[in-house]
């Protein structure tokens, strides 16, 4: 005997595109559930890692345009090496991640012996290069100390302008904490489909960075 | 013969409020454990390659900008204008208001870097208002070149209020017209205690001519 199966308008509730069904408010009905626009795309866990790199197309990594805008957090990471610097590169097509950019760089620091300072960044930022883009300078290398932020990327997939990054970390290093800024442009027109991490020496010891993609219908 | 249809107590799950019907983490049976999402897709303005201005406008073209939601968040992404050297501009219309001309005092900084290796950070005081009502710049001198523009995103607190002044923080990354790498960061507050229901994004000169603005709500 074959299975009856229940279609869109067999439950009592409204359809309305693209949401799911639950409960109301209070639990004696349904209703539509908005579903979240910011869909969480994978997730990697360093461990010794040379680098982690989030390529579309494998390990059910999406970067294409599936998505407008990708989202990607980086929580504590943790280098093998004392004072490294956490860095980014592009790929914009073949296999090496040596996108040219363009960036600015600043930072805030506090030093627990309370020094502290405010300025542009002028070594770590970059002028039609294809080099590493860093986005903390100077993470410890002590049990406790790590680096946290983000990093905004709009349309990589996009093929008539240049891609825009935004990065926010905040990281322990010597003793202080410091905040740093780093924004630029691939200067590029062709797809950006994927991105790597790595540390400026050794490895990345530990930490997570995640991917999440940003819907817009 | 009307239709039969399935109730909420037709799931073989425990109704709980406000959550969705799925599969459980075994995929062996159902769950009533999911959350709806936090960051709610609203609404996508596109240019069609000729806009004065985009706006969103609440109840109009089912735009949500009221109290439904605390905060909100509109993403512009790829922002092309049809003037060389040109600022992606916002401003707001309170709830009964006729026009875009809110009061506003914000402030503005930037860091840039060109391609020819010079660099800056500094506050830019040409770009604040105090107790102004021009559009407030939030991307600067975005060039016109084929492949220039600027994305980023503005952030609005509790328009609904009426208590409260109402404020925005917005960040930007342009490839500037005189090809510079250029970070712009603005806040302010709006000063009025009238609910802010209608937010206008328009170049300082010239169209939108490519480029999409979304509006989201944090719930």
């Amino acid at each position: 005997m074959a299975l009856s199966k229940f279609n869109y308008n067999s439950f009592d509730v409204t359809p309305v595109a693209s949401k799911a069904i639950g409960f109301n408010s209070d639990a004696d009905g349904l209703t539509s559930v908005s579903a979240t626009s910011m869909v969480l795309i994978k997730t990697l866990t360093a461990s010794s890692s040379s680098t982690l790199s989030f390529v579309d197309g494998t390990s059910d990594v999406v970067l294409d345009n599936t998505y407008p805008i990708y989202k990607f957090v980086f929580i504590n990471i943790h280098p093998s090496g004392d004072n490294t610097d956490f860095q980014v590169n592009f790929r914009d097509g073949g296999s090496s991640y040596d996108a040219t950019k363009t960036s600015n760089v600043f930072e805030a620091y506090h030093t627990e012996g309370d020094e502290a300072a405010l300025g542009y960044k002028g070594s770590f930022d970059l002028a039609q290069s294809t080099a590493v883009q860093k986005i903390t300078s100077n993470i410890g290398n002590d049990n406790d100390q790590s680096g946290c932020g983000e990093l905004w990327l709009f349309a990589p997939s996009d093929t008539t302008f240049v891609k825009h990054f935004l990065v926010t970390t905040a990281h322990y290093g010597g003793d202080y904490q410091e905040q740093y800024y780093a924004a630029g442009y691939c200067n590029v027109t062709a797809a950006i489909d994927a991105v790597q991490f790595s540390m400026s020496s050794g490895t990345i010891d530990s930490g997570t960075i995640k991917l999440y993609g940003i819907k817009d219908s | 013969m009307a239709l039969s249809k399935l109730k909420y107590n037709s799931f073989n799950v425990t109704p709980a409020a406000g959550k969705a019907v799925g599969f459980d983490s075994g995929a062996d049976d159902l769950s009533a454990s999911i959350s709806g999402g936090a960051m709610v897709f609203i609404k996508k303005l596109t240019s069609d390659g000729s806009d004065d201005d985009l706006s969103f406008v609440d109840g109009t073209s089912s735009v949500v900008l009221d109290s439904t939601y605390k905060e909100y968040i509109f993403f512009f992404n790829n922002i092309h204008p049809q003037t060389d050297q040109t600022n992606l501009v916002f401003q707001a219309n309170a709830a009964g208001g006729s026009s875009y001309d809110e009061t506003m005092t914000t402030s503005t900084f930037q860091a840039q870097h060109s391609e020819g290796g010079s660099s800056e950070l500094s506050y830019e005081s040409g770009m604040d208002q105090g107790q102004g009502t021009a559009f407030q710049r939030i991307a600067h001198e975005i060039g016109n070149g084929n492949d220039e523009c600027s994305s980023g995103y503005l952030h609005l607190f509790n328009p609904s209020s009426t208590t409260f002044v109402t404020h925005f923080i917005a960040e930007s990354h342009s490839y500037r017209y005189n090809d510079y790498s250029h970070r712009l960061f603005t806040a302010g507050y709006f000063n009025t205690t009238s609910a802010i229901d209608e937010i206008q994004f328009k170049m300082s000169s010239g169209e939108i001519q490519g480029g999409t603005i979304s509006l989201y709500g944090i719930s």
